[in-house]
């Protein structure tokens, strides 16, 4: 019992990694209708910025954190005008194989600059608390907390701001949104603004929890997207849900398989879903 | 009299052939004008080609004399058009509030009393002013569509088919406000497969065939017109 509970803990951390990414694959996938393939060394990108920010001017992570995501906010919004804009009246799937080789350019860039060797924010231990025989890091706190905290804000901007109101206008109707006078083009900056801010979040999140190194994004891309299409891909809600599903669904599996097929069991209920409930396991919330 | 709208000569479509063959238009302020005819005569076309919808490869629009052809949806909508579509025209994931939020999107100003309007236009909204278009009947669904348009306080509406989906009952509804929307002062162009019923409350209809005018009178003389009534008005 403590065994699946210490998992639940890991599943959870994971899974609040996951979510944040596939919020941004999904809302891209809204909006502009295709599949961000370069999202997971966008957020790769993003965990280095924060490096800069801790290693050379030795920032606090939770001041290295909203950098690097301004920092993959304006990283994104370049590399959309510069290379997507371009592409955006051709077929979907040439702007897909473009986001492909975004995703090569990112990673050797990041190679090139950080090198390829491993590289953590902060030597040293991070004790772990231990409540009831489940040990918790510090760190593991901080990233559930601010997953929680991003996700919330995603929520009220969503909800109450006129942008967050037209954004998921837009995904709901392209056309209605064009008839009653929204403008796309600035809908789809945001919508980078927020696609690369939390990728750069997720990424430093995962570095938090794991180490930097330039494959750091590229590793999680497949859970990223089985979160997308669990939750059904396009609805940001179920991105959440689905986040929280695929990380803890991989955390759990390891009590009965190898750690090692881990990456599998993502990839299984991807399938899964994608056969017996295409348009995602939760129904109605766009 | 103003003009408020005049469509020349236009010729176009969705990039393939031309479904409008040389389409001429003309309303004038204060009128409820009614395009009938034939599945597949260009009538949707037509008012998509109005709104910067559909290619204009040859002819003219122009919108209180000022030309308005080949001008993108978002800028016409600008200029004080607005366009009802026939299928999918309610935001169905935000709520009704929301919707006419959106619909009031290229406003700066205080929309609030604008909103209030449209709920006493249209009572039932209000009630479910915070439920999701997406669960609402399709007459609410269609008041919805209106109200929404009409939150940019436009001088013309376009409305494709807007009966096209509902019982009988609904449609002499929705016949009965869009005359009030016109007494309001707004000028109204529809399509109406519903033909019979929209000539009733209309000023004038035009018949489209292949994309060119057939007929052009007021609604109670195309009624009577023998030829009319029999090619495309169910004999």
């Amino acid at each position: 019992m403590t065994d699946l509970l210490q998992l639940l803990v890991f599943g959870i951390v994971f899974g609040s990694i996951l979510t944040l990414g596939a919020i941004g694959v999904s809302l891209i996938f809204g909006i502009l209708r295709f599949a961000h393939f370069a999202h997971g060394d966008m957020m790769t990108v993003g965990a280095y910025f924060a490096l800069i920010f801790v290693a050379q001017i030795g920032w606090p992570i939770y001041m290295a954190l909203p950098a690097a995501m301004i920092g993959a906010a304006l990283l994104a919004i370049l590399i959309d005008q510069s290379v997507y804009r371009r592409l955006r009246r051709t077929a979907p799937v040439i702007l897909l194989i473009s986001s492909f080789g975004m995703a090569l350019l990112l990673r050797a860039a990041v190679q090139l600059i950080w090198g390829t060797d491993n590289q953590v924010y902060q030597p040293g231990i991070n004790v772990p608390y231990v409540v009831f025989d489940i040990r918790i890091k510090p760190d593991h706190l901080v990233i559930v907390g601010a997953s929680v905290i991003l996700v919330f804000a995603f929520h009220l901007f969503l909800k109450m701001t006129r942008m967050g109101k037209a954004m998921r206008a837009m995904s709901d109707n392209v056309d209605l949104a064009r008839v009653s006078g929204i403008d796309s083009e600035r809908v789809v900056i945001w919508t980078w603004v927020i696609g690369g801010a939390l990728a750069a979040a997720a990424g430093v999140l995962l570095a938090l929890d794991t180490r930097l190194n330039p494959q750091l994004g590229w590793n999680v891309l497949l859970p990223v997207f089985a979160a997308t299409i669990v939750g059904g891909i396009g609805r940001v809600y179920g991105a959440i849900a689905g986040g929280m599903f695929i990380g803890i669904a991989t955390e759990l599996s390891t009590a009965v398989i190898l750690p090692a097929y881990k990456p599998a069991v993502a990839f299984t209920l991807m399938v899964l879903v994608l056969i017996l409930r295409p348009r995602g396991l939760v129904r109605g919330m766009n | 009299m103003t003009v408020v709208l005049e469509v020349a000569d236009v010729r176009g479509g969705y990039g393939g052939a031309d479904i409008l063959n040389g389409t001429d238009l003309k309303l004038d302020e204060g009128e409820i004008v009614v395009i009938i005819g034939p599945n597949g005569a260009g009538k949707s076309t037509l008012m998509k080609a109005v709104f910067g919808l559909a290619t204009i490869r040859s002819g003219s629009v122009s919108f209180f004399g000022r030309t308005i052809t080949g001008m993108r949806a978002d800028q016409v909508a600008k200029l004080g058009m607005s366009y009802v579509p026939q299928e999918r025209n309610v935001f169905a994931s935000l709520t009704v509030n929301e919707n006419l939020e959106m619909g009031a999107y290229l406003r700066d100003d205080d929309f609030g009393p604008q909103i209030e309007r449209i709920y006493e236009l249209f009572p039932p909204l209000k009630e479910r002013r915070r439920q999701q278009a997406g669960t609402l009947s399709g007459g609410e669904r269609q008041m919805l569509a209106m109200g929404r348009a009409l939150m940019l306080d436009p001088k013309l509406l376009l409305l494709d088919e807007p009966t096209a989906a509902l019982s009988p009952r609904y449609a002499a509804e929705t016949f009965e406000r869009i005359r009030e929307i016109n007494a309001l002062g707004i000028t109204i162009l529809m399509v109406e497969q519903n033909a019979r019923q929209a000539l009733e409350h209309a000023d004038r209809g035009v018949v489209l065939v292949m994309g060119a005018n057939r007929f052009e009178a007021p609604g109670p003389e195309l009624l009577a017109n023998r030829e009319v009534a029999e090619m495309y008005l169910g004999g």
